[in-house]
């Protein structure tokens, strides 16, 4: 009987085991098959011919379309972080304080994080499905027999647009999102309109933006690559163009979540390296 | 460097060709295969055989685990992914779907391998070209200025086709262009090659498909594959004089669905 136990546990173990195992060399796999695809693309950036017209399509699709969606959503993120924070610095009588808190973590994190999740979600999945349809109707195989180099004509314009875009966006994200604190501390919780201002103003510095509009550039390249590296290389028909664009996107926006988090360290050792405190 | 040996009187030579993709199975098992200058060559044989793998190593879409591939006299081997890309400009290709770019009209897809390789031309000359190639290929000016999705199938093909001629292609390739259409529009498609092949008399022209009775109607050599080699090449009479079973089988139940 136990001799039975034993086995049984040492096969779900095996099974285990070899599972996590498979996944771990999937994983590793696909990080090093997106590194190369990445790096591919990225040399094609400095070959001619230069897709200018391209990179201004694709910033009009990523960016532009993008700003109704942004400003909507920054707004009120603006008001709901907003009155979350004063009903907490309430109780430590602390109100003053609600705008450069707000400021601060919508400069630094929210910001780029948000814009990144929306801007993936939206272009990100256009980008993986519409890739994802043209290599199954052959349109990938018309480009390549045609002699156009085909990562150089879809890729390498989706990527540049999409570094570009993602730190203007978060710009308006920021921005928008303080519009709407404003809004709320000033006009409905009756805060005073000049302490607002000044108390950001004392807080909130120009790096603070600048890291956000950094990180939200990596983020911009980040969630490029994988949805374009998922569109270009489904197979299968209707369902596999679904499959690469669920991947993509999950996996562009869990990405922007855990590379958050190491680039604020990132930055955190740049500071401590050049002496600025955080 | 790509190195270009002048001495060849076919364009595109396959040389005991074998591709494996997993280093086991042989999807080609040595192909040998020479087609002439100016010929129209139908490829023919049931599903599986290797007809659109072989079609990939002629476009260099694919490198053959053994042997040779030599398009237009040179060994497409020699040549580094950029020159390949470059090499392609001699091949134009009417896809089975036609291929359009959903996002372009029907006339910029004609204008759009111009524009990409023809880069001293100016916008007028570039849509001269395209114009006249629209007309060679019989659609109605009515139609230059819509999507792929609003026109049928049998004008998609036409602009397929024209796209495919756009650069005066020295290679001209019809990936199954009549599977999928009924039998009016397979004739009209089937007719469509045979004019153009008639007009662009210095291009080669090779025509993979498994219908048959096209292959008999319009091609000067026909080559028949199975199980990844060629089991009988010749003209259409060679196929209905042979011996080889499977060849006869193939060729009654062919003649049978015309």
């Amino acid at each position: 009987m136990i001799n039975v136990i034993i086995h049984k546990i040492a096969h779900y173990m095996d099974d285990f085991f070899e599972s996590t195992l498979g996944r771990l060399k999937k994983f590793a796999w696909d990080v090093g098959e997106i590194s190369l695809f990445a790096i591919t693309s990225i040399r094609l950036l400095f070959v001619k011919p230069y897709r200018y017209g391209e990179i201004v399509k694709h910033m009009e699709f990523i960016g532009n379309q993008s700003v109704g969606i942004i400003t909507l959503s920054s707004i009120f993120t603006g008001l709901a972080l907003s009155f979350q924070i004063y009903l907490g610095f309430k109780m430590v009588n602390a109100v003053n304080l609600v705008g450069p808190t707000v400021a601060l973590g919508i400069t630094r994190e929210l910001g780029p994080v948000l814009t990144g999740l929306i801007v993936a979600a939206r272009a990100g999945g256009a980008m993986a499905a519409r890739l994802g349809t043209m290599r199954v109707n052959e349109q990938m195989d018309a480009l390549d027999v045609m002699g156009v180099n085909t990562k150089q004509y879809l890729i390498a314009p989706r990527i540049i647009a999409a570094v570009l875009c993602m730190p203007l966006l978060t710009a308006l994200f920021d921005f928008m999102s303080m519009v709407g604190s404003w809004f709320l501390c000033t006009k409905i919780v009756g805060l005073d309109n000049a302490v607002f201002f000044e108390k950001i103003r004392q807080t909130v510095d120009v790096r603070h933006i600048n890291e956000g509009l950094f990180k939200s550039a990596v983020f911009g390249f980040m969630f490029a690559v994988i949805c374009t590296f998922k569109g270009f290389n489904t197979e299968g028909g209707a369902k596999g163009v679904g499959e690469a664009t669920n991947r993509g996107v999950v996996m562009s926006m869990v990405s922007i979540i855990i590379l958050d988090y190491f680039l604020m360290n990132l930055i955190r050792v740049f500071y401590s390296f050049v002496g600025i405190s955080i | 460097m790509v190195k270009k040996e002048l001495s060849s009187d076919y364009v595109i030579e396959l040389n005991d060709v074998k591709k494996s993709f997993d280093g086991h199975d042989f999807i080609l098992k040595g192909i040998d295969l020479k087609i002439p200058k100016g010929s129209l060559t139908a490829i023919i044989g049931f599903s599986g055989t290797g007809k659109s793998v072989m079609l990939k190593h002629i476009l260099g879409l694919y490198k053959p685990t053994s042997g040779l591939v030599k398009i237009l006299g040179t060994d497409l081997s020699t040549m580094n992914n950029d020159e390949l890309t470059q090499f392609r400009c001699h091949y134009g290709v009417l896809f089975q779907s036609a291929a359009l770019f959903d996002d372009m009209t029907v006339l910029e897809n004609v204008c759009f391998p111009l524009e990409e390789h023809r880069r001293h031309l100016k916008k007028d000359q570039v849509l001269q070209i395209a114009y006249e190639k629209l007309r060679m290929v019989g659609l109605d000016p009515k139609h230059y200025q819509k999507l792929p999705s609003q026109i049928s199938g049998g004008m998609q093909k036409r602009t397929g086709l024209a796209r495919a001629l756009a650069l005066d292609p020295e290679i001209l390739i019809y990936d199954e262009p009549t599977t999928g259409l009924d039998p009016i529009l397979t004739e009209m498609v089937d007719d469509l090659i045979l004019e153009t092949h008639k007009m662009h008399k210095g291009t080669t022209s090779v025509m993979v498909s498994h219908d048959l009775g096209a292959a008999f109607r319009i091609a000067d050599f026909i080559v028949m594959l199975d199980a990844g080699k060629v089991l009988l090449s010749g003209t259409a009479q060679d196929f209905f004089d042979t011996d080889i079973e499977l060849v006869k089988r193939f060729v009654k139940k062919g003649m049978k669905h015309q």
